[in-house]
């Protein structure tokens, strides 16, 4: 084979989508639906949850040889993500002090296999914080804009939550929550005691039917393995397989693109290329219109690669603004262990895949010494044990009376040890701080100037440093979540993470939430996106993932990407229609 | 697919249909090795590996095999409930887990070796040929690591920490392990709530309070 013939497809298609996770994914459905045909480029291999040949969901842990450790995926064995932060030919690298964990998913649907299906609409204080603080920057979009998007992906895609009328907490098409378990009773009434709101979680799992291609929730809190009912939102099976069935779709999974390609005339837009990663074959295909999705630093990374005479610093890069501001949520987290729940009553608590009740951000940032808010996620009760089960144990029972009364020495053997193990299952709950960062310049990727990935594309490079803000917001966590344990009656376990260790701080990439590499703006000296998220400079190139985001929210993104690669794709359809693209 | 076809699919699957009559009735082959049996949605890289480390040769020497075997039933007895490591099938679990992560391979081997040095200058027998009451003896020196010890025994405490950790994953992941703990999820079911019994024993409600 020669390697160095690039073959070249003849068809001409209305849209290239590159990417196949929420925005790719949604642009591919609405632009499919309206009779475009559509070719949708996928790095990874197929992914159907529903076909048993990709099925983990209700395997035992003793299915898997290493009983679910993450040894080749970070996940652990049976987590729908084929990927992780680290893939073997696929590396990328960080400027020293400035580590970067980039994680990915090689697979239809990407990320949205294994995510935990919190879809938050982002409020209206979220797309101003500038105005409202005097720092970062604003949206030049506003609430108003997106409601509609938000509304219609509400009942498209389906999601539970309760109508709280909070101002920064938007009220959406809510199907029932689920109930909460008992641990969840037990900590929204603690927290409620001392001023801090529980209120029903807002996930995409569907606990009613909303069609007749997607089933119903069945309750076995493995969402993170696809679901083979289709019950949760995951990309492959709510959008991209349905865009596939209406005929106008052309799947290519296995083809890592390497650039955008533009006429030198026009400056247009006019394809991509991209290989195979399978036979390694070099394509290059062609589209009236070209819609990256790749996900926030694979969009920035591709048009930092698609430079030419005509875009010399890259693609929609004249500002010179892509790659930067990238951010990921913050995060830190505490577990507790509860007396009160020991020896419990056995029953099935599995519930949804996450937590069924959480805290939405409830203080005023001027009253604070940190500009902006976070969220809690709560975790415990009855689970399926997995992997590193029982481990650590030594940590806990020798601070735990016995039957009779006396305290034990720590760790030990036996029968007493099995007995621990029956009394403190389920009794533990964990917390988890999911936070806004201020966007900054100089968190960002750029083109390793070095390293090349195994297709011979350059790789990325990054510098990422938190800044006091996100630090003493994370301090902000960990006092809030030892009281929410103290008041619940609990033991936080292990060591509270004090100054030296960035008070638990994730390091960046860690809660895999990043946005911002090619934002958006009404600026074109400021910004490589218009309030549409098409490219200033390109104007039949669109953007749809988390990359044209100016700022997170203290909010998970993915609604927010959905919504708004849908209001992208509409707005490409009117374009067209318009003959102005 | 649906909810109710999803249910009908698993209740099939459950009563291990897979063989069918036909096939059932023909005889296995003799002297051949089982089918190795991977999870669903592997990537290639991952059945290749793990095929590859199913088929591998055993990381443990019989002797080690058989310390590991004594440990772990002793970190894990069989009692009124349940059984024992060694019936729940962790030695092979362990044995698995040193060829699927190999950094484990030093502290676990070294150990092993660490422990039979030990009991062969306190009782002069290697661990698995010391009485019961010698190798008890040996496991109350390294059992506690909240306990001070003397500095000859520390990589022992050590040692005992991580075996200890390996033998309940293994345990507490097998079948046997939990039906013991009581786990009874993972499977299709509709979540109601927290039953009424619980809710009452914990004083715990779902109806809002008046606001």
């Amino acid at each position: 084979m020669d390697l160095f013939q690039i073959k070249k497809a003849p068809t001409v298609y209305d849209a290239i989508v590159v990417g196949s996770g929420a925005g790719g994914g949604m642009a591919a459905y609405m632009l499919t639906k309206a009779g475009a045909k559509v070719l949708l480029l996928e790095a990874g291999g197929y992914f159907d949850p529903a076909d048993p040949k990709y099925m983990t969901q209700l395997k035992w842990p003793y299915e898997s040889p290493r009983r679910g450790a993450s040894t080749t995926r970070a996940g652990g064995d049976f987590d729908a993500a084929w990927g992780g932060w680290e893939i073997e030919g696929e590396p990328y690298s960080s400027k020293p002090g400035g580590d970067f964990f980039w994680f990915r998913s090689r697979m239809l649907g990407g990320r949205t296999n294994h995510w935990g299906r919190i879809s938050m609409r982002f409020g209206p204080d979220d797309f101003r914080r500038k105005t409202l603080s005097g720092i970062g920057d604003d949206w030049p979009i506003t609430y108003d804009d997106m409601k509609p998007f938000y509304d219609r992906v509400d009942k498209l895609i389906g999601v539970f939550g309760s109508v709280e009328n909070m101002h920064n907490e938007p009220d959406g098409h809510f199907l029932p929550p689920p109930k909460p378990r008992l641990h969840e009773l037990m900590l929204k009434k603690a927290a409620t005691g001392i001023g801090i709101p529980v209120i029903p979680s807002r996930l995409s799992i569907l606990t009613q039917p909303i069609n007749k291609e997607r089933g119903q929730c069945f309750y076995c809190r493995q969402c993170n393995r696809g679901c083979s009912a289709y019950a949760d939102f995951s990309s492959s099976s709510v959008l991209c397989i349905p865009a596939v069935k209406t005929g106008n779709l052309t799947l290519q999974n296995n083809a890592m693109v390497r650039e955008v390609l533009t006429d030198a005339k026009t400056g247009l837009a006019t394809g991509v290329s991209y290989v195979d990663t399978i036979s390694m074959q070099e394509m290059s295909v062609y589209a009236k219109t070209v819609i990256l999705g790749a996900s926030t630093c694979e969009s920035a990374r591709l048009l930092l690669n698609s430079k030419s005479a005509r875009f010399p610093n890259g693609l929609a890069n004249s500002s010179g603004v892509v790659g930067k501001y990238l951010n990921d949520s913050t995060g830190a987290s505490r577990s507790g262990f509860v007396p009160a729940l020991m020896d419990r009553k056995r029953y099935n608590e599995d519930g949804v895949g996450g937590m069924h009740v959480f805290t939405p951000w409830w203080l005023d940032n001027s009253k604070l010494d940190f500009p902006r808010g976070y969220h809690i996620e709560y975790g415990g009760g009855m689970g399926m044990p997995g992997y590193g089960f029982g481990g650590g144990i030594e940590n806990l029972n020798g601070k735990i009376p016995g039957r009779d009364g006396k305290m034990k020495p720590a760790g030990g053997y036996g029968a007493g040890l099995k007995d621990d193990m029956r009394r403190f299952y389920g009794a533990y709950v964990s917390m988890s701080g999911r936070g806004e960062p201020i966007p900054l310049e100089s968190n960002y990727c750029e083109i390793d100037p070095n390293t090349v990935d195994k297709y011979g594309i350059p790789t990325l490079r990054f510098h990422y440093k938190w800044s006091d803000n996100e630090i003493k917001q994370a301090k902000h966590m960990q006092d809030t979540f030892e009281q929410i344990i103290e008041a619940m009656g609990g033991m936080p376990m292990g060591n509270k993470p004090g100054k030296e260790q960035n008070y638990g701080l994730a390091a960046p990439g860690r809660i895999i939430h990043e946005v911002g590499t090619v934002r958006m703006g009404n600026d074109p000296g400021k910004s490589a996106l218009n309030k549409f998220q098409q490219a200033h400079d390109v104007k039949n190139l669109f953007v749809v993932d988390a990359a044209p985001f100016v700022t997170q929210g203290d909010k998970n993104v993915t609604w927010t990407i959905l919504a708004a690669s849908m209001r992208t794709s509409e707005y490409l359809i009117d374009q067209v229609k318009k003959k102005n693209i | 697919m649906k909810r109710r076809d999803t249910l009908k699919a698993i209740s099939v699957a459950s009563l291990g249909m897979a063989v069918g009559p036909v096939e059932a009735a023909v005889p296995e082959p003799p002297d051949t090795k089982p089918a190795v049996k991977l999870l669903p949605g592997r990537q290639k890289f991952e059945a290749e590996r793990d095929a590859k480390l199913l088929a591998s040769e055993k990381f443990f020497t019989p002797a080690e095999l058989q310390t590991v075997t004594i440990l772990g039933d002793i970190i894990i007895p069989a009692d009124a409930k349940s059984g024992s490591a060694s019936q729940a099938g962790v030695p092979a679990f362990i044995d698995f887990m040193m060829r699927d992560q190999p950094r484990s391979q030093t502290p676990m081997r070294g150990g092993l070796r660490w422990l039979d040095t030990k009991c062969v200058s306190r009782y002069g027998n290697l661990f698995a040929k010391c009485t019961k009451e010698q190798q008890i003896d040996m496991v109350e020196q390294i059992a506690y690591p909240g306990k001070k010890v003397p500095s000859d025994l520390t990589q022992g405490v050590a040692f005992f920490t991580m075996m200890r950790n390996f033998v309940m994953g293994g345990f507490y992941t097998s079948k046997m392990g939990i039906d013991d703990l009581g786990y009874v999820g993972n499977t299709p079911n509709k979540w109601e709530g927290v039953p009424e019994d619980v809710l009452k024993q914990y004083g715990l409600s779902y109806d809002e309070p008046k606001k």
